[in-house]
């Protein structure tokens, strides 16, 4: 019997939950390390960054109007799938270059750590939050709310695993995001968004751009509709004159660390409001 | 019983009939030209706070024996013991009539305040005097008797000579809703005054609230009251900032959204110049100047003549004085 | 009816009814309990020191525009004086210190400030301007009571960030204004040395008076010398100290355009950084509200301070079904406030800060009037001398006016109207800013639905304008980042990590 042939697969950019080619037609050229061409990657260009903050920007309010426990079931429902699709994402980190039991134990990890972070949607805000003993008659508290749409440039390395624990903690407390992914492991990011595509993550809540992240980054720091940007992922060789256009809206600026786990990265995403009233009869 | 008069204030659409107490809860008052009535909410917090403010004002020393003068003027002195006497009364309306003998500039206070079965003897005292006579009437202090009662006391004491009547509102009734039983209690009451003039008593003290008084303030407007006054000094909590301030401001509601003018008597605890100099710059920073007259502002008070007297004494002699130099009575 | 409009006693036509008119004295504040000295140098290594610079600039007051003192211009070279002292505290003494004993020194400061309250509020008053009457009751007991509340925290540390190791940043450089100088300068102070940070300090260069007395009294409880640095001086002073390579940590409280720079200078170079800039507070008072109690909150929100306050209340958005009689009795109330001396104790609103702010506010209220809107000031009396401004209310504002758009800072109050919550909250996002904002309304699930949707760092319901140590205090969008006071607050003076990873949380 003749071998089958393979039906191939086209990577394209995650925005507005539907999957478009980049606006500006241009792919690049994933190659193996056997120097075969593993696939044509999309690469998106500064409009369709401008686009993925429009989509981000109008799923924001939505996605932070759901309830905690809402939000916790479909992020619980991303590992869910992901789950499903554990041999898909092993493959693809071994086409990238990562030897077998750490691909196998990177995804397994990834889908725990949604499966952890799910689990704090409505928790965080008790660590988080603090009622306030203020010297007067007032009820004072404080709580954490979602900064908006943030931008996440993904670490290299874990590709996978680096990706979902910068964006699952931005997704806990109602932030939609634009992630920007570098050529390092862009299959695991696509297939990412297809996860999330089918785990009832509203449209626009996450967008991922596949792409040339130096060019693309630039366009991010300086947008004016992006509330802030996490530059975990960032090389410690970026331009200081492109750090500094973050200040043109005086965007927040995250660093933290690739495989970093903890409620506190939740809260590197997130405004505190605090609130006043009078205790009276 | 007496028949109300048919006067245009009503609350709602009820009859001038004293309601039962299962008429309905609903406060809609309207005032006595038929305008309808906003009662707007207060938030105790920043009331108290606004209130504390007026307490930080300083005086020119100028206007210091002005100010003095003015405070005496607009006091209702009072004595509503068990104990009063003939004799009590009639020291009392002399120091109304001549608060300090040797000083001629001294007005007379606004009224004297007694009980009904002292008003023949204060009318006696005060005869061809600008003081007034006051009478609580209506079962002070607690209103706790039938309203043909209440009415009866009134329209003794009117018939006494009592120029103007302190009544109280029935807080029971208040308290459990029933506002049209209030409100034709009060327009009763009103009736039987005839010529007096009417103060009605909220005893803020027993309402639990700051939009209570507020509320219970536009509802004595409208059913007739000439003042409103805080309390009748016999219940743990009397008169203070923050309630007065409460029912100057629905005071200068009521003037805005009716054209008709009430005035404010405060009672019970005040006891000092600065207190009434407290006051004073509250009524002249929510009401204006205007309210700075004793047609349109009462201090209730006995020992409050005594210590601004004595304040008198400082402006002349530069030194403090003591309570050995004014007259008890 | 006119017969009954007046109670008038008709038994007793009273003899004695004179207008009388509310006269108040004024009640001057002795100054003699402050002396200020003929110049000042820097603070650094717990000394005052000469400026290398050898330059001084003066400070003046601006309700006499009688010059105080000579202070001296901290050049680069200075600052670097400053966080060397710093650096060499944090190292040997302040770094290695107990908790207990770093909040025994905040204990002391806080008892010292409120001993000397007096002093330091004339002090305030003089070289800033504001009525004595904030600078006693508001200004200096919040500064006592935030050195109070932070040294409690300093040996409590492990409580705050259960599950992370926590250290110190090390050397902060903080850069405050003049709306508030000691305060902010206690907003800063208590918990940098709370956490275990040591201090360069710049004062804003109208209002250093304060700071510089503030370093006396750490040389009176003996704090250790280099744990707080306070160098004064002008814009140049402060971008000496953003610029300097060996600090650890920046913050600012300022104008948005300032902080931007201060931003952009540190993002490049991965300064750890908070910001507490300006606003434009969308002020909302429903229908339903206590409407005698937000009118004194709108007063208090916008004229507080003459309207120098980040976080003033400075657009009113009133329900347009009561919007008429609202202005109405602002513009009564704003009959009663007295404009005049801040040394006056029945002053309500004083000097503004310098000539520079009167310029700017006096060219916005032009280009408000020039936009179409109506301008309403009461006419009092104004000083001969000094640096003096209405307080004013603009109506018929619309949303794309300057006035509605840009921060004042001064005593002007824009009035747009809105008709359904969803209306106010889009008029009151519409924005650059979101440090604060105010709902008036009786009806507790409106309140928080509109806390919910505003976006600002601090929501007041049914009151304007509260501070304490215990409340974060920071803003949204362009408004900053970080918190200042409570829990939060804490978070941007450590640097906390895990058992192998370290997360920063005040990265941005």
């Amino acid at each position: 019997m003749a071998e089958r042939l393979d039906v191939q697969k086209t990577y394209k950019l995650f925005i507005g939950g539907a999957f478009p080619r980049s606006e500006s037609g241009r792919t690049f050229a994933l190659v193996g390390t056997d120097g075969s061409l593993i696939a044509n990657v999309a690469q998106a260009s500064r409009k369709d960054l401008r686009d993925a903050v429009v989509a981000a920007r109008s799923a924001q309010a939505g996605w932070a109007a759901r309830t905690a426990y809402n939000r916790g079931q479909i992020l619980y429902r991303v590992a869910e799938v992901m789950e499903g699709r554990r041999t898909q994402f092993v493959e693809e980190l071994r086409r990238c270059g990562v030897e077998a039991s750490a691909a196998r134990q990177e995804v397994e990890r990834a889908i725990d750590r949604w499966v952890w972070y799910a689990g704090w949607c409505d928790k965080f805000h008790h660590l988080a939050g603090t009622v306030n003993s203020v010297a007067g008659p007032y009820f004072n508290f404080t709580m954490p709310e979602p900064t908006g749409v943030v931008g996440i440039l993904t670490p290299d390395a874990p590709g996978l695993l680096g990706l979902v624990s910068r964006l699952a903690p931005a997704l806990v407390s109602g932030n939609t995001a634009v992630v920007l992914t570098g050529q390092a492991s862009p299959l695991t990011a696509v297939s990412m968004a297809e996860v999330v595509a089918t785990s009832d993550v509203p449209g626009g809540v996450v967008n991922i751009l596949t792409g040339e992240t130096h060019d693309l980054l630039p366009w991010l720091l300086g947008h004016r509709d992006v509330n802030a940007v996490d530059l975990t992922g960032a090389s410690p060789d970026l331009e200081a004159s492109v750090v500094a256009e973050a200040a043109e809206n005086v965007k927040r600026l995250i660093r933290g660390e690739p495989d970093d786990q903890s409620p506190y990265v939740i809260a590197d995403f997130c405004e505190m409001k605090t609130v006043w009233h009078p205790v009276g009869r | 019983m007496v028949t109300p008069s048919p006067r245009p204030g009503r609350l709602d659409e009820v009859s001038t009939e004293v309601a039962t107490p299962s008429a309905s809860s609903v406060f809609a008052p309207r005032s006595r030209s038929g305008v309808a009535l906003r009662v707007t909410p207060v938030d105790e917090v920043g009331l108290e706070a606004r209130a504390k403010t007026f307490t930080t004002r300083s005086i020119k020393t100028t206007s210091k024996r002005a100010a003095i003068h003015l405070a005496i003027s607009c006091i209702d002195l009072t004595t509503l013991e068990g104990m009063d006497t003939p004799g009590k009364v009639a020291a009392l309306c002399r120091k109304a009539v001549r608060p300090d003998p040797t000083d001629a500039a001294i007005p007379p206070v606004a009224a004297v305040c007694v009980y009904p079965q002292m008003v023949p003897v204060a009318v006696k005292y005060t005869a061809g005097t600008p003081v007034g006579v006051a009478s609580v009437a209506g079962a002070f202090p607690s209103g706790q008797s039938s309203l043909s009662v209440r009415i009866a006391d009134i329209e003794q004491a009117v018939a006494d000579g009592a120029s103007e009547i302190d009544i109280v509102i029935s807080r029971g009734a208040f308290l459990s809703g029933d506002y049209h039983y209030v409100f034709n209690e009060i327009e009763a009451q009103k009736a039987a005054c005839g010529r007096a003039h009417l103060k009605v008593i909220l005893e803020t003290g027993e309402l639990g609230s700051f939009d209570q008084i507020r509320k219970a303030s536009m509802l004595a407007m409208a059913a007739g009251a000439d003042f409103i006054k805080t309390s009748t000094g016999k219940v743990a909590n009397n008169s203070s900032m923050p309630v007065a301030l409460c029912m100057a401001e629905a005071i200068r509601d009521y003037a805005e959204q009716t054209g008709e003018v009430v005035g404010l008597k405060v009672a019970g605890g005040i006891r000092t110049a600065k207190q009434a100099w407290h006051y004073l710059v509250l009524i002249g920073e929510t009401l204006g100047a205007d309210w700075l007259t004793p047609n349109r502002f009462r201090i209730g008070a006995s020992s409050l003549l005594n210590d601004l007297l004595l304040q008198l004494q400082k402006l002349d002699t530069g030194r403090y004085s003591g309570p050995n130099y004014v007259s008890v009575d | 009816m006119a017969d009954e409009i007046e109670p008038t006693v008709e038994s007793s036509s009273l003899s004695f009814s004179p207008k009388f008119n509310l006269d108040y004295a004024p009640a001057l504040e002795s100054t003699s309990i402050v002396s200020i000295d003929p110049e000042y140098g820097l603070f650094i290594g717990g000394q005052f020191v000469e400026p290398q610079s050898g330059e001084s600039f003066t400070t003046v007051s601006p309700s006499t525009e009688e010059p105080l003192a000579r202070i001296a211009a901290a050049s680069a070279l200075d600052v670097d004086r400053a966080v060397k002292a710093a650096r060499r505290a944090h190292t040997k003494v302040w770094g290695p210190m107990s908790g207990r004993d770093r909040a025994k020194y905040l204990f002391r400061i806080a008892r010292q400030l409120q001993e000397r309250a007096r002093e330091f509020a004339v002090l305030e008053t003089i070289d800033g301007g504001k009525p004595i009457r904030e600078s006693r009751d508001v200004d200096v007991p919040l500064a006592a009571a935030h050195f109070f509340y932070h040294a409690g925290w300093a040996d409590k540390l492990e409580y705050a960030f259960p599950g992370r190791r926590i250290a110190p940043r090390g050397v902060v450089g903080q850069i405050i204004p003049w709306n508030f100088p000691l305060l902010m300068l206690a907003w800063k102070v208590a918990p940098a040395l709370a956490t275990g940070n040591t201090v360069v300090l710049k004062p804003a260069e109208t209002t250093p008076l304060t700071a510089l007395l503030f370093a006396k009294l750490l040389q009176d409880i003996e704090l250790p010398p280099g744990v707080v640095n306070i160098v004064t001086g002008a814009g140049a002073t402060g971008s000496a100290l953003v610029e300097h390579g060996d600090v650890d940590k920046l913050a600012f409280t300022g104008s948005t355009s300032v902080g931007k720079q201060i931003q952009r200078s540190a993002a490049a170079r991965r300064v750890p950084l908070t910001l507490e800039l300006g606003g434009k507070a969308a002020h909302i008072v429903f229908e339903d509200a206590a409407l005698d109690q937000a009118v004194e909150g709108v007063i208090n929100g916008i004229y507080f301070n003459q309207g120098h306050v980040c976080c003033a209340g400075s657009r009113l958005l009133v329900q347009e079904s009561i919007a008429d009689s609202f202005v109405d009795r602002l513009k009564q109330r704003l009959s009663t406030v007295r404009v005049g001396d801040p040394l006056d104790k029945n002053t309500d609103v004083g000097a503004i800060n310098s000539a520079e702010q009167l310029g700017r506010i006096t060219e916005l209220v032009a280009a408000g009037i020039s936009e179409g809107a109506d301008c309403y000031q009461p006419q009092c009396s104004l000083p001969d001398r000094g640096y003096w401004f209405r307080p004013t209310i603009f109506t018929n504002v619309q949303q794309s006016h300057r006035i509605a758009r840009e921060e004042i800072f001064g005593p002007v109050l824009s009035v747009l109207t809105f008709r359904t919550p969803e209306e106010a909250v889009a008029k009151a996002n519409d924005t650059q800013y979101g440090l604060s904002a105010g709902i008036w309304t009786e009806k507790g699930s409106k309140i928080l639905w509109m806390a919910d949707h505003l976006d600002a760092g601090v929501v007041w319901a049914n009151t304007f304008n509260q501070f304490d140590p215990a409340s974060p205090f920071g803003g949204y969008k362009e408004s900053g980042f970080g918190r200042e006071g409570g829990l939060q607050g804490l978070s941007p003076y450590v640097s906390l990590s895990s058992n192998e990873l370290s997360s920063s949380t005040g990265g941005s």
